[in-house]
Parts: C-alpha cells; sequence; structure tokens
C-alpha cells in the first residue's frame, strides 16, 4: 500500500472556470524519492495545498498514511499535517526570531506524535539532524535564523520537516534560492535523510537538471488534465 | 506559547516598548489619580475624625467644615460662650471643645481652643493627636504648632511667635503686642492640623482684649486717613521688624512726630533724644494704632471677647446626634448650625465631584489611547509577519493557535505595561510624596497597588486582553486566506 495514494483527484481554486488539478491517479510509496516538474501554472503548487490539507478536497482523492485527507476538517487536518507531513518551501522557512534548533523544534510543539517520535531529547535530536545536514557550528546554530545564509536556511528547513519522522516530505522548490553547486549537495543531503528516517519525499521544481537525483520523476503536465489555466 | 510569544515580542521590542509605555503612563496615571482622589478625601475625613457635631453660627454646613476644621474661609458670626456652656450639659455630650479663629501666623491659620482638644480631637483613624516635642500649652501665652508649621519655620518648643490678624499670608496686622511660646510640635497627620498654630481661648482672647484698644487715639486714627497707601508697605515692615517698645511713649509725642516725619522728610528739628529713638519706629507706631480705627470700621476680624467661633462635639451615645442636632437648630438665643462632619464632607465632594469625575475621564481616555496605540502597533505588524504565521501553519499551527498567539501578545504588552506603570507609579510615590505632604498634607499613598486597585489592574488587563481580540481576528481570517504558502 503505498504511503501517498491520488485518485481522481478535483480541484478548482474559487472563481476559475476549469479546474486547476485534474489527477486520474498517483501512488507514492513509502521511503520513494519522486521529483515531480513542470513550468509554473501547471498546477504544481496546488497539487502540494490539496496535499498539505491547507484546502478542502473531494473524499476519497486523497488518502495518505491511510487516512482520507479529504474527510478531515479544519483543526483536525492542521493536526494530521502536524503529524504526517514535514514541508520545506522556496525562501522564507524560518521563524526569523527563533534560532536555528528552535525552529527544528517547532513540529514537536504541535505534535505530540513527532515529538514522541525524536526521543527522549528532541534538542538532542534537533542537533543531531542539522550536523547530518551539516550544520553544526555552535555559532550559527544558536543565532536568530534571520542571521542564516539561505542555504543555511533551507537545512534548517529540511531538519525541521524531517525531525520526529513523518511519513511525507514536500519540498516545493526548496532550491531556486539556492546556486548551482548548493542545489545538488542540498538535495542529496535531503535525500539521504529521507531515507535515513524512512520518509517518502515529493520534491516540486520546474528545475529539470535535478531529476536524475531521484527514484522517479514525473512532469505535471503528463498527470493533471487540468491546469494551464492557472 | 508563552514562551514564543516573547521570543516574538522581543523580537520587536522598540515598537513593543513604545506600545508598553504608553499603556503603563495610563495605568500609573488612573491609579495615581485615583490614589490622589482617595487619599485626599481620606485626609478631608482624617481632619474631622472623632468630631460628632460642629456647632457654630448658622451658615452653609460646608463653609462651616472648611472653616473650622480646615482653616479654609471663616464662619459667618461668634456664637457667644454660654452656647458652649448649654451644649457641655446636654446629656449626651461627652466633650465639648471651644474653637477660635480668625488669626494667623504667617499664613498658618491660628486656633484658640483647650486643651481637651489635644485629647479629643482625632481619635480616630489617623489617631490622637500626639507631640514630636513638648507637649500642651500650660499657660495662657503657650502654644503648640502642627508639623507643618513647625516645618516651615523650624520652630522648635521655646521659640517665640507672633500671630496675626486675618486669614490671609500677608499680615496687615500684628499682635506683636502679645507673643506666644511655643510649649509643642504635634506629629505629622496629614490633615488640616498640620498647618495650624493652636493656642489657647484665654491667650487668644488676650490679643482681642489689648487694653491700648480701650484708649485709642482718636488723632492718630485721623492721621492714617490721609495716607492709605502708606499702609501694607509700613506693616510689612512692622511685621519683620517685631517692636513693641514704643507703648510708653505719649500719643502726643507720636502724633506730633508722625506728621513732622511724614510731612517734612527732613527732621532736624526733632531733637529730643526719645524723638531720635522714635524716628525710626515712628511709622509703626502710627500703623498700629491707625489699625485699630480700622479694625473696627472694616471688621476684617470677626473675633470679640467671649464669643468662640465653634465648638467641636463629641457624644457618648452617637445615636442621639441627629436630635442634638436639631436641638440646636432651634436654639432660640441664637441663631445656630450643628454640622455632622461627615455629611457635610458628602456634600463637598458632591461639589469637587465633578472635576473628579472629569479627572477620571481623562484617566480613561489615556488609557484608552494607550490601548488603541497597541493595537495599532500589532495591527502594523500583522502584514510583515504573515510568512511568519504561515511557517508556523505549515508546522501545524491551526489558525486558531495562530489568533491565540496575538491574543497572548497583546496580553504580555499589557501585563508588562501594567508591571511598569505600577513601578512608575511606585517611584513618583517615593519621589512626590514627601513633597505632596508638605504642601497639601496627603501624599500618594501605598506604594503597592491596594485592594481596589487591584481590580482597576484586573479590569485594565481585561480590557488589553479584548482589545488584542482586534487584530487576532484579523490574522485568523489572513491566515485562512494564506494558507502555508505566502507570495508577497
Amino acid at each position: 500500500m503505498p504511503l501517498l495514494s491520488i485518485r481522481d483527484l478535483k480541484f478548482s481554486w474559487p472563481g476559475a472556470s476549469a479546474p486547476t488539478l485534474d489527477l486520474p491517479s498517483l501512488d507514492l510509496a513509502a521511503g520513494e524519492s519522486l521529483f515531480l516538474g513542470g513550468p509554473s501554472g501547471a498546477g504544481k503548487s496546488t497539487l502540494l495545498a490539496t496535499l498539505s490539507g491547507v484546502v478542502d478536497v473531494p473524499a476519497k482523492s486523497v488518502e495518505i498514511d491511510g487516512t482520507d485527507v479529504g474527510v478531515l476538517r479544519g483543526a483536525a487536518r492542521d493536526r494530521f499535517r502536524a503529524d504526517h507531513v514535514g514541508m520545506i518551501f522556496q525562501v522564507f522557512n524560518l521563524v526569523p526570531w527563533l534560532n536555528a534548533v528552535e525552529n527544528v523544534l517547532l513540529p514537536c510543539r504541535f505534535s505530540t506524535v513527532r515529538r514522541d517520535r525524536s526521543g527522549s531529547d528532541p534538542i538532542h535530536t534537533a542537533r543531531a539532524l542539522l550536523s547530518a545536514l551539516k550544520l553544526d557550528d555552535a555559532s550559527v546554530l544558536d543565532k536568530p535564523a534571520s542571521s542564516l545564509s539561505v542555504g543555511q536556511q533551507q537545512r534548517v528547513a529540511a531538519a525541521r520537516a524531517l525531525i520526529g519522522k513523518p511519513g511525507l516530505v514536500l519540498a516545493d522548490e526548496p532550491t531556486s534560492a539556492l546556486d548551482e553547486d548548493a542545489k545538488e549537495s542540498f538535495v542529496s543531503l535531503l535525500q539521504q535523510e529521507c531515507r535515513d528516517s524512512g520518509a517518502s519525499l515529493l520534491f516540486v521544481s520546474h528545475d529539470k537538471s535535478l531529476a536524475p537525483l531521484f527514484d522517479r520523476s514525473l512532469d505535471i503536465r503528463d498527470i493533471n488534465a487540468g491546469g494551464a489555466t492557472r | 506559547m508563552i514562551g514564543l510569544g516573547m521570543k516574538s515580542l522581543w523580537n520587536r521590542r522598540f515598537s513593543v516598548g513604545l506600545a508598553v509605555l504608553s499603556i503603563a503612563m495610563s495605568v500609573a496615571l488612573i491609579l495615581g489619580v485615583e490614589r490622589l482622589r482617595n487619599e485626599a478625601r481620606k485626609g478631608f475625613a482624617n481632619s474631622a475624625s472623632g468630631i460628632d457635631l460642629i456647632i457654630a453660627a448658622r451658615g452653609n454646613d460646608v463653609q462651616i467644615l472648611l472653616a473650622t476644621v480646615f482653616g479654609v474661609g471663616s464662619t459667618g458670626a461668634g456664637i457667644d460662650t454660654s452656647v458652649l456652656k448649654m451644649v457641655e450639659g446636654l446629656d449626651p455630650v461627652e466633650w465639648a471643645v471651644p474653637i477660635m479663629m480668625g488669626d494667623n501666623h504667617r499664613g498658618f491659620p491660628v486656633i484658640g481652643t483647650t486643651r481637651a482638644y489635644f485629647d479629643r480631637y482625632g481619635q480616630t483613624e489617623s489617631g490622637a493627636l500626639s507631640f514630636a516635642a513638648g507637649g500642651p500649652f500650660e499657660t495662657s501665652d503657650g502654644a503648640v504648632v502642627g508639623a507643618e508649621v513647625a516645618a516651615r519655620f523650624g520652630y522648635a518648643p521655646g521659640d517665640v511667635i507672633i500671630n496675626a490678624h486675618g486669614s490671609g499670608a500677608v499680615a496687615f496686622d500684628v499682635h506683636d503686642e502679645a507673643p506666644f511660646v511655643i510649649s509643642g510640635v504635634l506629629t505629622e497627620t496629614g490633615t488640616a492640623v498640620d498647618r495650624m498654630v493652636i493656642v489657647s481661648t484665654e491667650g487668644f482672647d488676650a490679643l482681642h482684649q489689648d487694653p491700648d484698644d480701650a484708649e485709642a487715639d482718636p488723632l492718630s486714627a485721623l492721621a492714617s486717613v490721609p495716607e492709605p497707601s502708606d499702609d501694607s508697605h509700613a506693616h510689612e515692615e512692622h511685621h519683620e521688624a517685631g517692636h513693641d517698645a514704643h507703648d510708653d511713649h505719649s500719643h502726643e509725642e507720636h502724633d506730633d512726630h508722625e506728621h513732622g516725619e511724614h510731612d517734612e522728610p527732613g527732621h532736624d528739628a526733632h531733637d529730643d533724644h526719645e524723638h531720635e529713638e522714635h524716628v525710626e519706629e515712628g511709622h509703626e507706631a502710627h500703623e498700629e494704632h491707625g489699625h485699630d480705627s480700622h479694625d473696627d470700621a472694616a471688621h476684617e476680624h470677626e473675633h470679640e471677647p467671649n464669643t468662640i467661633n465653634a465648638i467641636y462635639v463629641g457624644l457618648k451615645d452617637k445615636t442621639a446626634v441627629l436630635s442634638i442636632q436639631r436641638m440646636i437648630a432651634e436654639y432660640k438665643t441664637e441663631a445656630l448650625s450643628a454640622v455632622l462632619p461627615n455629611v457635610a464632607l458628602l456634600a463637598l465632594w458632591s461639589i469637587t465631584g465633578t472635576a473628579e469625575t472629569a479627572l477620571q475621564v481623562m484617566a480613561v481616555a489615556v488609557a484608552i489611547a494607550g490601548m488603541i496605540g497597541m493595537v495599532v502597533m500589532l495591527m502594523a505588524s500583522l502584514e510583515s509577519r504573515r510568512r511568519e504565521f504561515a511557517i508556523f501553519r505549515s508546522v501545524g499551527a491551526t489558525p486558531g493557535w495562530v489568533c491565540g498567539q496575538i491574543v497572548i501578545e497583546a496580553c504580555l504588552v499589557t501585563l508588562v505595561g501594567l508591571v511598569l506603570g505600577v513601578a512608575m507609579l511606585a517611584g513618583v510615590t517615593f519621589v512626590a510624596d514627601p513633597i505632596l505632604t508638605a504642601q497639601y498634607g496627603f501624599g500618594l499613598g501605598a506604594v503597592v497597588p491596594v485592594d481596589q486597585e487591584w481590580v482597576l489592574l484586573a479590569a485594565i488587563f481585561c480590557f488589553g486582553a479584548v482589545a488584542g481580540l482586534i487584530p487576532a481576528w484579523r490574522v485568523y481570517r489572513m491566515t485562512l486566506a494564506d494558507g502555508l504558502a505566502v507570495r508577497l
């Protein structure tokens, strides 16, 4: 049974004439890493919104880790996200007035599941994760996140997405603000950590050069019958 | 959550600091106004404590109270000493103390009374009068001064003081023929007594039964008429000089001399050595005689021998107060009023109430302005914090949590504002209390909040929390709309 399973997902933004998403089928196995490419407006971000439970989706269309996201409402969806999904964004991933370790520990504030999975000492776990992502300089970790470089910020964001071993990590163009060298090392570090924690990774990007680094790669246009208008 | 709130606020400490400061100021102002009001009332009430009735010539209750207890203004007329005898004879009356007024000592009211005053007055709340130095007057020329009077002029038992007619600060007429010797200094009470000079009724009467009065020189009275402009100047000079040596000189000599000096500045003609001395004193001598006639004519001085201005009455049986009051009001021989101090105080508060209300309204307005400042600060920060909220959402925060975070921040700002406001007031109290007490006889009182102030503080806190709901509601709507990824 796949970790993520999408069946006949149709979604329209309010006011849109045609559905942005019309996705007959998409599966992601546990521990698998999937690259999802495609130009802007093809529905990549909308897909992530449906998966993260920010927007309402029809019942039985999205299932994550055996839970039908479509039947969850409001706060329950937020809790589900906190427990099962780690997210990394393009930029602005961190709360600027918290330091790196505090940012990494944020999901543990909202999810007892992930706090329990972070071991007896979540702070230690957070430092270990950051260290695995090549962030182990104490002076960097104690500084407010706003004083970190973009590359450092993205690695902190990755550590946050991974802490407490969520089943699914969603990455929305996390490398677009990084330079060429940093991109590849970030992606390989991220994949390594996802593998270590057993998380499935859905990596969305328009940068096709990264596609070969993943287990599988798809173009959203090939699986999405809607979109293009957005 | 609170930890996060504090970190978030610390991150914006400058604008938050301003909001906190404005709330602190309003808190200090509200509490300060409230305390001043209460302390002023308490000070007034204490001034009249222990007195069940004040009997005076018929007049307005508030006026009688102000005049007798606080030394502000005067009673309409005197009452005969026979009234005192009558009151003392009444069954429910435990004690009766006569009060004579109308003189001042360098601007402070002088009260003529009996020694019982010190035992009977101020028996509740502020405690009985006690002496910081010395004791009650033993003789008719003894005087007891209040703490503030003593502090102002550095008086100590044994010092000689001179009183003047009238109640103003400028002495137009000095009783320099009858100085008093200070027998005691009262401890500070925070009431009007601090500002009083208390002498015996005999001593007070003695001033006004000056034997010289009887033989007031008609010529000197004449002499004073043409030159009224000289009066005030001369009096002041006299007051400072404080002589009384010239009484032995004959009036005729005075008179001659006076005219001589005034009409012809060069006084070589006066070769007599006695006159020589006079030349310097003549002015004052002239004025002194002059004022006697003034006094009779102008009635600036209400006191006459064998009359008193008021009687403080204490009752054995407090329930008799109304019947005594009615009895006094119906007294046939003289028109009298019996004032219940607490009732008169209520009447006074109803007069001052408008000003107090205005002050309170101002204080509340400032508090509201402070709260609006805080809401504006929070609202202004929301736009720049949208990404921050989106991040919280992405890690599992519900819109409700984000909303609650804003309310917590509002509560924290209000709370810190409250603490700082109380601290500011404590600081102001510490600095200003000695000055206020010296100037007005009451201070801001306690440094830490007292009972009803906690209620006030709690009310402000609740108001702050409710005010925080405005930006919180906005942020709730915003986070719902924004989702997880804000693209600004």
